[in-house]
């Protein structure tokens, strides 16, 4: 079986981000999503990264950056080459490839302030 | 306890925020009712709405004359004779008002000539299908209840926040406590209704067109405060879900409206039609029920006549280029980024779990036997019986969040609180988001990955007592001894793992409602097929109905709510 070796920045807010590569088994066609889906569920339980709709590309909720642009990790084919993973720069961290997506009026805060 | 954990107040609380949810938000509001409407995923964009690419059934009379008892009967023909045919009533009559609502709002239906254009879809008697090209009928769905709930004065709407059990008081509907995951921390609510429209189940199935967040949350709140669940046997395979190549950035069951438009020819792997060996028409038509042709792929396969993957083949190439262009659109382009060209290659389908047909037992105002607890969309049960007709599912959605909405604005509860009322569930996130150690090696990516396989080989399209009862041994298994072993390892903001450990409880209590049901059931009809018992049985024209009852399920039987409803074939819809 080919793999891919697919590098993912880690760390809560504050913390100094590390990079973390995980080898993860290659098949014609997958996705970014297919292979972060298959690293939290067979190699870190702890990686965090937003997706609801799987492969489809409607929600947009997926959103990263691949090799410094913006993508969906939906529909961002993985290749046999080695790729690295990070959050939006552009929006606040939360954790991992998590940042703050939701729009303002759809927070906790903006309800309970 | 340390922290004061947050406290929200509503008069009606709608959990779920796709097409049910928002529009059951909207009427609520219209109704003069503060509005609190929720989200695991953000607001208006998980869920199966956004997904639905295909069309919508309600009898608009515009491309031809149709009336509302026409569609309805073609919705109890659908249903094997298990619809609740007041709901079936409800879902096919108010359908055309949501339909042109939603056109005032801007939704954009497709028109062709001045009308609404309406197309013909599997089991209907005419063009009754409205739509928006090109498969972009969901997302111009949510997209236009999303921006209308921001101009909707008295909708409060809060992402990421997931709720992990309603609270409830002498028999009513009190409120609920939810998981911020954005934090990590447990908020509770008071609410003097509550409407569940965070239905679908098929993330429990291996192979499925799912969203994450159908994992059948709201069916295992409804069971956990004490309402009933009908129908759970009842799952949709739907029949040409994409297989192979591998196809992303679409819907895997985006195939039916052009094989409908275009006579996609369905193919075993010999590359010879095959629905007619099953008993149904299918060359030339493309009209075979969903619940025939899943099967016949399935055998097909199983005899060895299947396609490469395990599926069946679905060719275009007798269709010229032009002609494909025309219908597909852009789409063509979508899928030549997948390398898929239709002229010169048929693609592979198979079935994949689609839509649950059963869900929480509801009266025609959508409230369940708990006051003050309502639900709307798919995760309502009856409407549609043992299958589902092919466009009922986002006009469910509509007419039913209507309705739901409507109906929790005049409930006349107040909201009532006390810090103690949701101890027990605030207890539970606290010790989920505690720690992060985890002795018992268990993962919830094998678990979950477990239950999904299981359900998919014991409990999915083909069924059969000893398997059923072995997938049920296994779920109550995980429910008593995997489950309360399980630990996140991960806490804090964003933990996916307190979220999980939530999504695998309900999973788990959903499987045990579905499984239950297929093995009581002892016949095949629509969407339950027993290979022990592959005749269907008059006698067994009853609804099944799972309560809670201490810590198991009990099952009894219903007779099916029937409707005495002429059909009116002439003149248009009225």
């Amino acid at each position: 079986m080919t793999s891919v070796a697919i590098t993912v920045q880690r760390g809560l807010a504050g913390e100094t981000p590390r990079d973390e590569t995980f080898t993860v088994p290659y098949s014609e066609g997958m996705s970014l999503l297919d292979g972060l889906i298959w690293i939290r569920a067979h190699a870190d339980a702890t990686l965090a990264f937003r997706y609801s709709c799987i492969n489809a590309n409607s929600c947009k909720e997926c959103v990263v950056s691949i090799a410094g642009k913006t993508e969906y990790a939906c529909t961002a084919r993985l290749t046999s080459s080695a790729v690295t993973v990070r959050p939006l720069g552009n929006k606040n961290l939360i954790r991992d490839l998590v940042t703050d997506t939701v729009p303002p009026k759809e927070k906790l805060g903006a309800v309970t302030g | 306890m340390g922290d004061a954990v947050t406290h929200l107040k509503t008069d009606v609380l709608v959990i779920g925020a796709g097409g049910a949810g928002m529009y059951a938000a909207i009427a609520a509001a219209q109704h003069g009712k503060q509005v609190l409407l929720l989200d695991k995923s953000l607001i208006g964009r998980g869920g199966a709405t956004i997904m639905a690419q295909m069309t919508v059934a309600v009898a608009m009379g515009e491309q031809a004359p149709d009336h509302w008892t026409r569609h309805h009967a073609d919705t109890l023909t659908a249903g094997r004779g298990l619809c609740d045919e007041e709901l079936a009533a409800l879902l096919c009559r108010e359908g055309p008002d949501r339909i042109r609502e939603m056109d005032e709002w801007g939704v954009g239906w497709t028109r062709e000539d001045g009308h609404l254009k309406q197309v013909m879809a599997p089991g209907h008697d005419g063009p009754r299908c409205v739509f928006v090209d090109f498969l972009n009928t969901g997302p111009a769905v949510a997209k236009t209840l999303r921006a209308k709930i921001a101009k909707t004065d008295g909708i409060r709407r809060v992402s990421n926040l997931s709720v992990t059990s309603l609270v409830t008081r002498d028999g009513g509907v009190a409120g609920a406590v939810a998981l911020d995951l954005n934090f990590g921390k447990p908020v509770t609510i008071a609410a003097g209704a509550v409407v569940l429209a965070a239905g679908g189940l098929t993330r429990l199935y291996r192979r499925n067109s799912a969203s994450v967040n159908m994992g059948g949350e709201s069916y295992a709140l409804a069971l956990d405060a004490g309402a009933s669940l009908i129908d759970m046997e009842f799952v949709q395979f739907f029949p040409i879900g994409h297989l192979a190549p591998r196809l992303v950035g679409m819907d895997p069951i985006m195939w039916d409206p052009f094989r409908y438009k275009l006579g996609g020819r369905l193919l075993n792997g010999n590359m010879e039609e095959f629905i007619h060996n099953y008993g149904a028409t299918d060359s030339g038509t493309y009209t075979a029920p969903r619940d025939v042709t899943a099967y016949a792929i399935v055998k097909e396969a199983e005899a060895g006549c299947g396609s490469p993957n395990g599926g069946a083949w679905l060719s275009f190439e007798h269709i010229g280029e032009a002609t494909l262009r025309d219908a597909f659109g852009p789409v063509i382009d979508r899928l030549a980024r997948n390398g898929i060209d239709l002229t010169t290659h048929p693609v592979e389908v198979a079935p994949i779990a689609h839509y649950h047909m059963g869900g929480i037992r509801v009266n025609e105002q959508m409230e369940t036997e708990i006051a003050g607890l309502y639900a709307a969309g798919e995760a309502v049960g009856g409407a549609n019986g043992a299958n589902r007709l092919s466009g009922n599912a986002i006009t469910e959605a509509l007419v039913f969040g209507e309705v739901a909405g409507r109906n929790a604005a005049q409930n006349p509860n107040t909201p009532g609180w006390q810090a103690e009322w949701a101890q027990n569930a605030i207890g539970d996130i606290a010790r989920l988001s505690n720690s992060g150690d985890n002795r018992s090696g268990l993962e919830f990516g094998a678990l979950y990955g477990e239950l999904q396989s299981l359900m998919w080989e014991k409990v999915g399209l083909m069924r059969n007592a000893p398997g059923l009862a072995e997938a049920l041994s296994r779920i109550r298994e995980m429910q008593t001894i995997d489950l309360p072993a399980l630990h996140p390892r991960d806490t804090g903001a964003f933990a996916l793992g307190v979220q999980e450990w939530f999504d695998l409880r309900a999973a788990l209590a959903t499987a045990e409602a579905i499984t239950v049901s297929a093995l009581n059931r002892t016949e095949s009809r629509g969407a339950h097929q027993r290979e022990d018992m592959t005749d269907t049985d008059a006698d067994q024209a009853y609804n099944q109905r799972i309560k809670r009852n201490g810590a198991h399920i009990a099952l009894d039987t219903l007779p099916v709510r029937r409707a005495d409803i002429e059909i009116i074939t002439s003149g248009a819809a009225e």
